[in-house]
């Protein structure tokens, strides 16, 4: 078996060494009740060509963003990575090492988590941010908790332009916590309603920009609006390339700012894993969740980083940590500062406007489709339109043409009763051919329903 | 005031300098193949780009004054630059492909490269959560398969694959077991942890609104059953054990334990961060357990990537199984079918771990390893966990000291500090030496029922040689120490890319991020 | 100054006692990095966590050896937390209370049997 080294013969000899006569010995613990004899009822190994053509199999089995037209969103993005990206993260130092615990030899690792966290600062607009969480939605579950343990208070707002999985995902969290959920209805540009809830009891609200149905929202009001009731605002983001044209959450008042950073170096991956931002103001530096890396020097006055604050944390604090989190998502925050790196100011001011040109593009040509109606009044690359007939329908028929058009919303929140509406989303990898294909399919598809 | 760990030394003490009398410093900083490597906010420029975009029309936004007008802030390399950037900062990092890593309760194993490969075939890795259904049918297919494997190797039920790492999957288990209960109208407000647990086990069920209890440990590092029995009442809600456990040893009285815990109205949570050592050998429902997480990363070789992305399926008993988060896969009338909303058959469900369905690169690499192994392979995977570890501990136990010489351990062989005494040597500065060695330390001061515990767990994938390799250097290390070189530890790593870190500056005056008035005031001095 | 078991030390001043942590007890934490100090106003009770103090490696809790109101809090420790390990009997102190139980604080133990107590550790 090709990933043990040992053979038969080291394996006699080292149980010579150690003074057992076979390896049931060294299991001996293992009550009577539990032993298992044969091997369990799986297949035996293969090689590498065997898995690699059944796994092979199964992926063809799916139809990959790249084989035909692709319009989908609603919190995963698909954006081009850069050949160095994918070459840099798989090098086995970065791969195949563990958290930076040791920083003597785990200095690579915790040079990048500085400047990932410094990115993630500047471009959020915050004073600080963490080496990273799992994914935008866990991240904003620990920011709800967050803002609980800041002001003791009992209550969070959620908007109703939150992507529906990010309201079910804190609610889950906030369930266990005590924390009441007041979730607002959905609403296409609603993102100020949750003013209206504000009362002494509301620990924070949660606003989404560009919520989940692409409606960018100048959050200053809100901001005020719930520091003035002594909540925090907590600002998600799904689309972080947006942050290259937008103003920054953290310019417009947030006091922590959550976001998913999957477009930024980071594939679809049918979902996982992604990379969660997180950032907050300063004086709430000692209730955020997860690893931070500090600057410091070495015995011999050099600069170095280490992993800092850890007080904070499980592996010290136990039962009154900040959080349970252990891993951060390394990789995919390793991958996020290297297209960032990349991309630099100008690359990344340059593809935002890029995708908002795209979806510009994408808005006009639908906007024209007999019976098609555009909901969303200011977007960034993706938005809501509204369908004379059932979207998920629509969306299937389409994908039986080679076109993945969208997120019906009710796949998010079926109870939401907007079956008619349909996400779109355009980035840069979105041909101009698509963009003027689309509306002819659609309009087929709802041509021939009418018909039907 | 409560001291929940023995002080150790954060900042280095004055040492001995690094450089060898006669060997004169580098000019530059740089040392050989060891570059001096600068952040990129001292590289970058701030008009710079490494990606070539075609030009957008200026006029063409439609955004009002939500624009950002001010700096962002972020500098930009071109592509050799970045290259080079990343590619020195890597070599500043030990890892598992260049020598042993030999971080206990970790599982720092090789990762095959098939399973990247395989990650990264269009078909799994550029397909988008929420395409229908009809088109992933492969991608369910292969979660359905993944959740196959892991329901057959633990004996268990079901399965909830989205926990995105192992406390994630903590969490999970924490969160269904809270369901079950309530949905008997049954509050229960109390978890018991054993003293050695991970930090994780008491942190989730802390989260999860429980009180922590911690249960003894007996001589023979286990958990203390009398205590257990003393501490189970009606108001306990679950135990949370690590088996095999944080001492590297196997609970025997393991079914005993869950039967006690049964029999008190609780569920038995297993951390299974340990799993690797009895993988294909023991299936964790033989030995009573309701609910536990697989560490993707550590039993089935995902790589641990500097930290993350980690997975955490969690398996459950059908006592816990209805009460599992969405998403889940079903078999449909037109093939598989993903349960996303908590209605129908999923009306119990306690809610979501996550926005989509988890880890499924995650999911792709542990399955390739899984297959590459097969049942027998993993069992003999598990089987060489356990002897390479045993033999280590066979080949140091006459120069350190055990912390449990009795009867063998299981995949990590645990030593205390007790043959360090009177040497001027902490466990600390015995790390740090091994550093100077080319080896990474084990896991230090963990767990904390051992004074100066040592904690080292070679894996399966160690050769022989390596092993001796490793050994030798210890036993070198080790008889320095006794001789009164004290010298060679205390000023440890003279050798690795930076000396001791001075943790204590960074905690009191934190600097977490690159700032350019710093770097200004810096140049003025 | 009279002391606990758990290395906290009260020093008596009309009604108001000074409350730190010992000398042995900032030697066994290692270098403070950290201390959170009680808001004025706050009351506890005997046993009451009161404040914080952290090295790099530990959190600990400081529980109020007596009960009281807090009057003043030592907030110079947020910028210098090395005064714990500095003089941690004298400018390391965490807060100032209020006691109404002055015997309270006789019936501790005196430094004698203190440093008597620290001999069986």
């Amino acid at each position: 078996m090709r990933y043990l080294p040992l053979t038969p013969a080291d394996r006699a000899e080292m149980l010579g060494v150690v003074g057992v006569s076979s390896v049931d010995d060294l299991f001996r613990d293992v009550p009577q009740t539990a032993r298992r004899d044969g091997t369990v009822d799986l297949p035996n190994h293969l090689g590498e060509l065997e898995v690699e053509q059944e796994l092979r199999a199964l992926a063809g089995r799916n139809r990959a963003a790249g084989d035909g037209l692709f319009f989908c969103g609603a919190g995963a993005y698909r954006h081009h990575v850069p050949a160095t990206v994918d070459h840099i993260i798989q090098r086995s130092e970065f791969l195949t090492s563990y958290t930076p615990y040791q920083p003597e030899i785990a200095q690579g690792t915790l040079q990048y988590l500085y400047e990932f966290q410094t990115q993630v600062a500047a471009l959020t607009g915050m004073d600080v941010a963490n080496a990273s969480m799992y994914d935008g939605s866990t991240a904003a579950g620990e920011a709800v908790m967050m803002a609980h343990r800041v002001t003791k208070r009992p209550k969070a707002v959620l908007s109703g332009g939150l992507h529906p999985h990010y309201a079910e995902t804190i609610k889950t969290l906030a369930h266990v916590a005590g924390v009441d959920i007041v979730r607002q209805p959905a609403a296409i540009d609603g993102e100020a309603a949750v003013v209206d809830a504000l009362d002494a009891d509301v620990a924070c609200v949660v606003v989404q920009t560009p919520n989940v149905f692409g409606t960018a929202t100048d959050v200053a009001k809100i901001a005020a609006a719930a520091q003035a009731a002594g909540a925090l605002l907590i600002v998600v983001t799904t689309e972080v390339v947006s942050l290259g044209l937008l103003k920054s959450p953290g310019e417009m008042g947030a006091d922590i700012v959550v976001a998913e950073g999957q477009s930024i170096g980071n594939g679809l991956n049918f979902g996982g894993p992604y990379v969660g931002l997180f950032a907050a103001r300063e004086k709430f530096l000692r209730q955020m969740p997860g690893r931070l890396t500090g600057e410091t020097v070495d015995a011999d006055g050099r600069r170095g980083f280490v992993l800092t604050l850890s007080t904070r944390e499980q592996h010290i604090r136990r039962d009154k940590a900040t959080s349970n989190i252990c891993t951060n998502s390394g990789l995919c925050a390793l991958a996020f500062t290297i297209h960032m790196s990349l991309l630099g100011e100008a690359g990344l001011r340059k593809l935002a406007a890029l995708n908002h040109q795209k979806a510009r593009a994408l808005r006009a040509e639908l906007a024209a489709v007999p019976g098609v109606e555009v909901l969303t009044p200011r977007f960034f690359n993706e938005f809501a339109i509204r369908l004379p007939a059932d979207a998920a329908e629509v969306v299937e028929t389409l994908a039986g043409n080679g076109v993945l058009a969208g997120v019906p919303y009710s796949r998010l929140d079926p109870a939401a009763g907007l079956d008619d509406v349909l996400l779109v989303a355009a980035t840069e990898m979105t041909p101009d051919n698509d963009i003027r294909f689309l509306p002819r399919a659609l309009a087929r598809v709802l041509g021939a329903k009418e018909q039907g | 005031m409560s001291m929940n760990s023995v002080g150790r030394p954060t900042r280095p003490e004055a040492a001995a300098p690094a450089q060898a009398a006669g060997v004169p410093a580098t000019l530059s900083g740089g040392r050989g193949l060891l570059q001096d490597e600068a952040l990129i906010f001292e590289l970058g420029g701030w008009e710079k780009t490494g990606v070539d975009l075609p030009n957008v029309d200026p006029d063409g936004l439609d955004l009002g004054d939500l624009v950002r007008t001010a700096p962002i802030g972020l500098p930009g390399l071109s592509e050799p630059e970045a290259m080079r950037h990343y590619v020195r900062l890597s070599q500043k990092n030990h890892a598992i492909d260049l020598a042993l890593y030999p971080l206990g309760s970790c599982t720092m194993k090789h990762n095959p490269r098939l399973n990247e490969k395989m990650a990264r075939l269009p078909g799994f890795s550029d397909i988008h959560p929420l395409q229908p259904q009809s088109t992933v049918q492969g991608a369910l297919a292969l979660m359905d398969r993944l959740a196959h494997w892991l329901k057959t190797l633990t004996g268990m039920p079901a399965v909830a694959l989205s926990p995105k790492a192992g406390a994630h999957g903590e969490l999970c288990g924490l969160l269904a077991i809270r369901a079950a209960h309530e949905a008997k109208g049954d509050a229960r407000k109390r978890v018991l942890v054993p003293t050695s647990a991970h930090g994780t086990n008491p942190a989730t069920a802390a989260f999860v609104g429980y009180a922590v209890e911690e249960i003894a440990q007996t001589e023979d590092g286990r958990v203390d059953l009398a205590d257990l029995e003393a501490k189970l009442g009606p108001d306990v809600a679950a135990i949370m054990v690590t088996n095999p456990n944080t001492c590297g040893l196997f609970e025997r009285d393991i079914v005993e334990i869950a039967r006690l815990t049964h029999a008190a109205g609780a569920y038995f949570y297993c951390d299974g961060a340990n799993f690797n050592a009895i993988v294909g050998r023991v299936r964790p429902a033989d030995l009573g357990v309701d609910a536990m997480h697989i560490n993707l990363h550590k039993t089935f070789s995902t790589p641990h990537g500097g930290g993350g992305p980690g997975a955490g399926p969690v398996v459950l008993s059908d006592a816990l199984a209805p009460y599992a988060p969405t998403p889940w896969i079903v078999h449909g009338e037109d093939g598989f079918a993903l349960v996303e909303a908590p209605e129908g058959p999923a009306e119990r469900a306690f809610g979501r771990m996550s926005a989509f369905h988890g880890q499924m690169g995650m999911y792709v690499r542990a399955l390739a390893y899984m297959m590459s192994h097969g049942a027998d392979g993993l069992r003999q995977a598990a089987e060489d966990a356990v002897l390479n570890a045993n033999y280590i501990k066979a080949r140091l136990q006459d120069v350190m000291t055990p912390a449990f010489p009795e009867g063998p351990c299981m995949h990590e062989a645990l030593f205390d500090d007790a043959w360090l005494d009177g040497t001027g040597v902490t466990t600390l500065d015995f790390a740090k030496a091994m550093i100077d060695e080319g080896f990474h330390p084990m896991t230090m001061y963990f767990p904390l029922v051992v004074h100066g515990a040592m904690l080292i767990e070679p894996t399966e994938t160690e050769p022989k040689h390596e092993l001796d390799r490793f050994c030798d250097t210890l036993r070198l290390l080790a008889e320095a120490a006794k001789a009164g070189d004290a010298e060679r530890f205390k000023g440890a790593p003279f050798h690795a890319p930076l000396r001791r870190l001075d943790e204590t500056l960074a905690a009191r005056k934190p600097k977490l991020r690159w700032r350019p008035e710093a770097a200004l005031a810096q140049a003025a001095e | 100054m009279r002391f606990t078991k758990d290395h906290e030390w009260v020093a008596l001043d009309g009604d108001v006692a000074t409350v730190g942590i010992t000398a042995y007890a900032a030697e066994q934490l290692g270098d403070v990095v950290f201390v959170e100090v009680p808001e004025v106003g706050k009351v506890v009770k005997t046993g009451d966590g009161l404040a914080v103090v952290e090295s790099v490696k530990a959190a600990s809790d400081v529980y109020a050896p007596i009960a009281g109101e807090v009057v003043e809090a030592n907030g110079a420790l947020s910028d210098t937390p090395e005064t714990v390990n500095h003089a941690p009997e004298g400018d390391g102190w965490f807060a100032k209370l209020k006691v109404a139980d002055k015997a309270a604080v006789e019936a501790l133990m005196d430094r004698d049997a203190y440093e008597a107590f620290l001999q069986t550790l």
